[in-house]
Parts: structure tokens; C-alpha cells; sequence
């Protein structure tokens, strides 16, 4: 319990910086947006073809973003090593990790929902049908993304030429997050929804697996 | 130095061996002819390269319990052996599948799951010529590996679920199992020799990997005084 009171008070923290600036939502709104109208030229879909790459489309979209996104995540840190200071503050480390991917699955939960119309308008899929199941998906891609690419943050942070390391090391490993999410998406923009509950329970699965890693060995990753 | 040069010997003989035992003494199979030969080479390949993830795996643990440089030397070495083992089974692959499947590449889970397990390790090679810190290195790749490792089995459960699900491109029917006797032993020749040859490049890179820790140490010493 006091991991997690720690943690929600480091999570407002993540927060408030984020909401002061707005910098990372906003770049990462226009970057989707971007990757979702360059799309429509490359491959200038049709309806039923719409359907069928969207899914795909959208969450190819969301992993470059999120590599993208969370780049900063220990990066900032860095600056006024802040870091140091956090570490001092909480006794568990893992209470940071637990804010920072909380913030990011927060930060990329809000930007797909926010995109998700625009979608829907510009490709002619239907969403409002499924829209609550489509939430659940979004949040359990997004949650599988912000662990790994929480814990890789600090990883690529550490080293030289970051800005490539990080979605090198990140989108490989999000192989499995990539075909399920996209799986258990398409099955809800079809003309009759359905939920995928397998394909949710393998998120299910790889959240745990990461976050239990992440829990065992992510304190060795903010050693000094 | 003279173990080494008789290890070599031994090796360069059998592999030799199983080269001769693959082309002349396994008999040609019915349907596809003397291109099936290259199986001889290319699943053990890729087999020994998941010994060497497992082995790169087992490094990684131990070094980020116990912080001995040498669980981070085998780590490196039983990665890039695998990598190179990985590679020579992604190439000889398409070499077989071109004439007998009629196209170089399909996204079959096999195939995928191999790419993706090359992109992987390739990465945690990547990472490691990226991080100053001798022990920074060894403990941000330790973990990245660790990563990489508990990835596998998500990895190919998604590709395998999301491809049975797929209509299946042709593929021939189950590759180990209808062997016929004598392909059958030099398969295994291929595969108990490709362990040997793996044994002997990961040690010599283990070797390789330590003298060069030591050399940055004493650099390191000499930059201080």
C-alpha cells in the first residue's frame, strides 16, 4: 500500500510536468496524425480495404509513437539529475517506475481515444459501435507498451545515440503487444464487433510477464 | 595455444566429415532433389542458435545477481555465436525455399519467429557498442537480455496463434519427423557437430571478450596515474 501511495503521488507529479507544457501529447497527436494521412496516399484504401489494414494502420502508428514518446521519460531526469533526488525520496524504486508507466499508458490511452474519431471519419471505419470494448483493448496495448517501453527508457537512456536506440530495442520486443493488440482490434471494427477475450488475455499475459520483470529487476536499472 | 590449434583440427575434421556425410552419403530425397541437402546445414543452425540464447540467457541472469564480469563475457560471446548461427540459417533458408516453394520468403510463424529472434539479438549486440560504463554495459545489456529471453515465448505463442488462424501458404509436412534412417543420423551428426563448433567460438570469444576487459582496465589505470 505505501508502494502505491508513493506511486500516486510521483504519477501527479508526472502529471503536472506533462500538463504544464503539453509538449509530449501534442507532438505525439500530430506525429499519429501524420503517419495515419501519409497512409491514405501510399495506399489509397477503399472501404472494405480500410477495414482491413486499419488496425494494423493504427497500431503500427501508436508503436512508433510510444517509442517516440517515451524517449524523454528518464531522459529528463537527466538534466537537473532529478533522478537522484527521486531515488532519495521513495524507499522502493519500483514506486517510480510504477508513476512513469502509469503516466505513460495515462499519455497514450488519451491520444488514442482522441484519435480514434479522426480515424474513424477519415477511413470511413465505424468505432462508435464497439467504442467501450475498443477502450479496453487500447488500454491493455497501451499498458503493455508503457512497461517495456518504460523499463527500455532507462535502459537507452544510459547510452549513446538514444533517440534510435530506444525503438530499435523496443519494437522487436513488442512483437507479441503489435499482433494481438491489432488482432482484438480488428475483430471490433468488422460490421458485427466482437470481443477477442483470448487475444486480451494474452495482453493480459505479457503485462503481468513485463511487469513482474520490471517489478524484480528494474531497481539494477537506476543504480548510480 | 596448442589446445586451441587441436580443438581447431578436430573441429575443421568433423565439420568436413558432415559436410562429405551430407552431400554423398544421405541418400537424395524423392521430391525436392539435391537442394534438401542444405537442410543438413540449415536446421541445425538455427537449433544450436537457440542453445546459444538460452546459454546468452543463463550470462545474463547470473551477471545481474552476482555482477562477475565473466557472466557478462559469456552473455556476449552466446549471443553473437547464436547471432551468427541464426544468420546462417535465415540465409541457407530461402536458398531451399526458392526452388521448392516456388517463392524466397512467406511469413510462415517459423520463418517470422526466427526474423524477429535475429531483430532481437542483434539489438542486444547493438546496445552494447552504445554504453561507455564497462559495468553500466554489462548490467543495461544483462537486463535487456533478460527482457529479450522472457519475449521469446510471447513472441512465438502471437505469431503461432495469429498464424493458425491464417489460410497456411504451402509448406511441406512436418520436416523431423518422417526422416528417413540414414537422413536421419546425419542430421544428427550436423546437429551434435554444430554444438561442438558453437562450444569452440563461444569459448574463443569468452577468451577474446575477458583479455579485452582486462586491456580497458589497465588503460583505464594507466589514464589515472
Amino acid at each position: 500500500m505505501a508502494l502505491l501511495s508513493k506511486a500516486a503521488v510521483l504519477l501527479g507529479k508526472e502529471l503536472r510536468t506533462e500538463f504544464r507544457s503539453r509538449e509530449l501529447l501534442t507532438t505525439t497527436v500530430v506525429f499519429i496524425l501524420t503517419i495515419v494521412v501519409l497512409f491514405s496516399f501510399t495506399f489509397d484504401p477503399s472501404v472494405s480495404e480500410s477495414r482491413r489494414f486499419g488496425p494494423g494502420l493504427l497500431w503500427l502508428a501508436f508503436l512508433f509513437a510510444a517509442s517516440l514518446m517515451l524517449q524523454p521519460c528518464f531522459l529528463r531526469e537527466q538534466t537537473n539529475d532529478t533522478l537522484g533526488a527521486l531515488r532519495l525520496s521513495v524507499s522502493d524504486p519500483f514506486a517510480i517506475f510504477l508513476a512513469k508507466l502509469a503516466a505513460n499508458t495515462l499519455f497514450l490511452l488519451f491520444t488514442q481515444v482522441l484519435l480514434l474519431p479522426v480515424f474513424s471519419i477519415l477511413y470511413n471505419v465505424p468505432v462508435l459501435a464497439a467504442f467501450p470494448q475498443l477502450v479496453l483493448v487500447m488500454f491493455m496495448g497501451s499498458l503493455g507498451l508503457s512497461v517495456t517501453g518504460t523499463a527500455l527508457s532507462a535502459i537507452s537512456a544510459q547510452a549513446r545515440m538514444r533517440e534510435l536506440l530506444l525503438p530499435l530495442l523496443l519494437l522487436p520486443l513488442l512483437t507479441p503487444v503489435l499482433i494481438a493488440s491489432t488482432e482484438a482490434t480488428a475483430a471490433l471494427l468488422i460490421p458485427n464487433p466482437a470481443m477477442r477475450w483470448d487475444w486480451l488475455g494474452f495482453l493480459l499475459g505479457f503485462d503481468v510477464v513485463f511487469l513482474t520483470a520490471l517489478w524484480l529487476f528494474g531497481e539494477y536499472l537506476l543504480e548510480e | 595455444m596448442k589446445k586451441k590449434i587441436l580443438i581447431a583440427a578436430v573441429v575443421v575434421i568433423l565439420m568436413s566429415f558432415a559436410a562429405y556425410a551430407a552431400l554423398l552419403i544421405a541418400p537424395t530425397e524423392s521430391k525436392m532433389g539435391p537442394i534438401q541437402r542444405i537442410f543438413y546445414l540449415h536446421a541445425p543452425a538455427g537449433m544450436v542458435s537457440l542453445l546459444c540464447f538460452f546459454v546468452c540467457f543463463v550470462g545474463n541472469f547470473a551477471y545481474t545477481l552476482k555482477r562477475e564480469s565473466k557472466w557478462d563475457c559469456l552473455g556476449v560471446s552466446a549471443a553473437e555465436v547464436g547471432v551468427a548461427f541464426c544468420t546462417v540459417n535465415i540465409i541457407t533458408g530461402p536458398i531451399w525455399a526458392h526452388p521448392v516453394w516456388g517463392i524466397w520468403w512467406t511469413w510462415d510463424w517459423r520463418l517470422t519467429l526466427t526474423f524477429v529472434l535475429w531483430l532481437l539479438y542483434i539489438s542486444y549486440l547493438l546496445l552494447r557498442t552504445l554504453v561507455e560504463d564497462p559495468d553500466r554495459r554489462a548490467l543495461v545489456s544483462a537486463i535487456y537480455g533478460i527482457f529479450a529471453f522472457l519475449d521469446v515465448p510471447l513472441v512465438y505463442g502471437s505469431i503461432r496463434w495469429w498464424r493458425t488462424q491464417h489460410p497456411q501458404p504451402v509448406i511441406m509436412g512436418g520436416s523431423g519427423s518422417g526422416l528417413e534412417p540414414t537422413m536421419a543420423k546425419v542430421f544428427w551428426f550436423w546437429f551434435f557437430n554444430l554444438v561442438i563448433l558453437m562450444v569452440f567460438l563461444v569459448r574463443e570469444r569468452y577468451r577474446l571478450e575477458a583479455m579485452r576487459g582486462e586491456v580497458q582496465l589497465i588503460e583505464r589505470e594507466a589514464e589515472a596515474a
